[in-house]
């Protein structure tokens, strides 16, 4: 078992939900409850991820994040050091690729609260940011967290983008998916066999815990 | 100090508006009209979740107009919706304080208690939404709606969700609640009789604009014209020609026969309307008191038996080929033999006549 590629992981996952997650709640209640020019548009880049091939999202982003690029150029000066084949860059890019697993189980349970709570919470002297916290929160939380629950077992397993992105170094972008990639092609593979069973614990348990939120989302909606 | 509510609202898109409405301290209006009137986009209006393009909303202080838009929850209503639009993961407790962000958070519970007791609801408190009856659930969106102390009560269609036997109790209870309530009430509703058993006035709205705003039995028997009679669903309006005016009453032209009205100031063409009460069957044995008043010779063409009484329609020579309409109990009817094709005269009684201009 590589521990360092398992923390590295595990840290990637914590640092991408907490850099998706508020914006994901963000973008969600936006689509969910607004109607606006470029809604369809921006929907569909949110679902781009699911479709593309990672070797071609990963293509993108290192273009994005060289030195040639306005982006690359930018981090280089304020950071010293360049995006491509960091950790940075692999959050980054860690973040766009979860893009779809954060913001639409979120746009749903959004969707499913009916208009009139928002309005009966205003009606009861309740402003915006009160009604967000005391009704819409509460409500669209079990999509919350299958959001969060998604993106997290989604990045340990994420292995296209980040071997493009981030290459495999060690401490530094070699992830838990690219570590057993190397070991099989290292033939070692009891330690590949330890790996991929961990992930497979991970990813069973995360659909668990996603399976069991939504059941619940779709009792909520029910109840109102 | 409870204020009186003002709105003028105007609007073209997209629910076309042309509303003005007053409704004083403790007084209860109803917003009557077909579905789709705009009934409740004015209580929207009102409470700030709609926005008409113009006019003005205020009730002590100015909620909407002369560059004012107040959000919803800076205004002091208390809105219950038709749905009632509880928070289903809150108690019942817990919905009703969610309305008292104005007060000490100590006095919260206290106060939602009383006002749960208030709605018949003591005992019930720890319940959520899903594990209420639809009539438990209109009460705590009635205490709900309390809870704010608004200086305005909105109530949206606040019976439709629930059973008649149910609408009935809920009814009586609002009325009982409503002579501890002075501020100004504004209920929407489709159903007349309803405005007619809680309401002190009554607005009619049609697409959006007000036709007519009087006490809900005033309305019903002198509707100001012929669409606001329609939209009531009032039967029996035909045309007639003013003849001229006499005293206390307006004589009529109505196809061939001469009828005195209570006077109106109207001329020309004028909408009639024959409250089905001013039917008055000529008895064949004897005659009675009323014969002498605008006596009018008919055909029967239907009687419908609706339980105790019987509905009749009279073919009465109108030019306009409308028959005339009234009840009258089962047993009269039997015993001066109304049947299909038989001949009847009838009285309309003066009183029960009513002279509407066409504008």
């Amino acid at each position: 078992m590589d521990w360092r590629a398992f923390q590295l992981s595990v840290e990637l996952a914590f640092g991408t939900l907490i850099i998706l997650l508020p914006f994901s709640i963000w973008l969600g209640r936006l689509l969910a409850t607004r109607r606006f020019p470029g809604r369809g548009f921006i929907e569909a880049a949110v679902a781009l991820p699911l479709v593309l091939p990672p070797t071609v999202i990963g293509f993108y982003l290192l273009t994005a994040f060289g030195a040639g690029s306005a982006l690359g150029q930018a981090w280089q000066n304020i950071f010293g050091s360049g995006l491509a084949f960091s950790f940075e860059g692999l959050l980054l890019a860690s973040v766009l690729v979860n893009l779809p697993f954060a913001v639409q189980p979120i746009q749903n349970a959004f969707s499913a609260i009916p208009p009139a709570l928002r309005e009966a919470g205003a009606t009861a002297g309740m402003p915006p940011w009160r009604v967000l916290l005391r009704v819409e929160l509460p409500l669209a939380w079990p999509g919350i967290a299958t959001a969060a629950v998604l993106t997290f077992a989604h990045t340990l397993g994420e292995f296209g983008v980040v071997l493009m992105v981030g290459g495999s170094i060690p401490g530094e972008t070699q992830t838990i998916a690219i570590a057993i990639y190397d070991r099989v092609q290292a033939f070692d593979d009891a330690g590949a066999a330890v790996m991929s069973a961990a992930l497979l614990g991970v990813s069973v348990v995360a659909l668990g815990i996603t399976n069991t939120l939504s059941r619940r989302v779709g009792r909520r909606r029910r109840d109102a | 100090m409870p204020e009186a509510l003002h709105a003028t609202l105007r609007a073209t898109t997209p629910v076309p508006l042309d509303v003005a409405l007053h409704c004083a301290p403790g007084e209860m209006l109803a917003l009557v009209g077909p579905s789709g009137a705009g009934k409740s986009t004015v209580l929207r209006c009102i409470a700030g979740l709609h926005r008409a393009a113009e006019g003005e909303v205020r009730c002590g202080a100015t909620w909407f107009g002369a560059g004012v838009n107040l959000a919803p929850h800076r205004r002091a209503v208390g809105l219950v919706f038709q749905d009632y639009a509880l928070f289903p993961h809150m108690t019942a407790l817990a919905n009703v304080m969610a309305a008292m962000g104005h007060r000490a958070p100590a006095t919260r519970a206290a106060t939602a208690r009383d006002l749960l007791a208030r709605v018949h609801l003591a005992g019930l408190e720890e319940r959520r939404p899903a594990e209420l009856s639809g009539g438990q659930q209109q009460r705590v969106a009635m205490a709900r709606a309390l809870a704010r102390e608004p200086a305005v009560l909105l109530l949206d269609e606040p019976f439709s969700a629930v059973d008649r036997a149910t609408r009935r109790r809920l009814q009586a209870e609002l009325a009982q609640l409503r002579r501890s309530l002075s501020v100004p009430i504004v209920m929407v509703t489709h159903d007349l009789d309803e405005a007619l058993a809680l309401a002190d006035n009554m607005l009619l709205i049609h697409r959006g604009r007000a036709l007519q705003t009087a006490p809900p039995a005033e309305m019903l028997a002198r509707p100001a014209n012929a669409e606001v009679a329609r939209l009531l669903d009032l039967r029996n309006i035909y045309q007639a020609e003013v003849l001229g005016h006499e005293g206390e009453h307006t004589r009529l032209r109505w196809g061939a026969l001469e009828l005195e009205a209570p006077r109106a100031a109207a001329a020309g063409l004028v909408d009639l309307l024959v409250a089905p009460s001013a039917v008055l069957l000529h008895r064949r044995d004897r005659p009675s008191a009323g014969e002498r008043e605008n006596p009018v010779p008919a055909r029967v063409l239907e009687v419908l038996a609706l339980g105790a009484d019987a509905r009749v329609t009279l073919d009465v020579a109108d030019p306009g080929g409308g028959p005339l309409v009234f009840t009258l109990p089962m047993h009269a009817a039997r015993r001066n033999g109304l049947a299909p094709g038989e001949a009847c005269v009838v009285s309309l009684l003066r009183d029960g006549l009513h002279i509407m201009p066409r504008g």
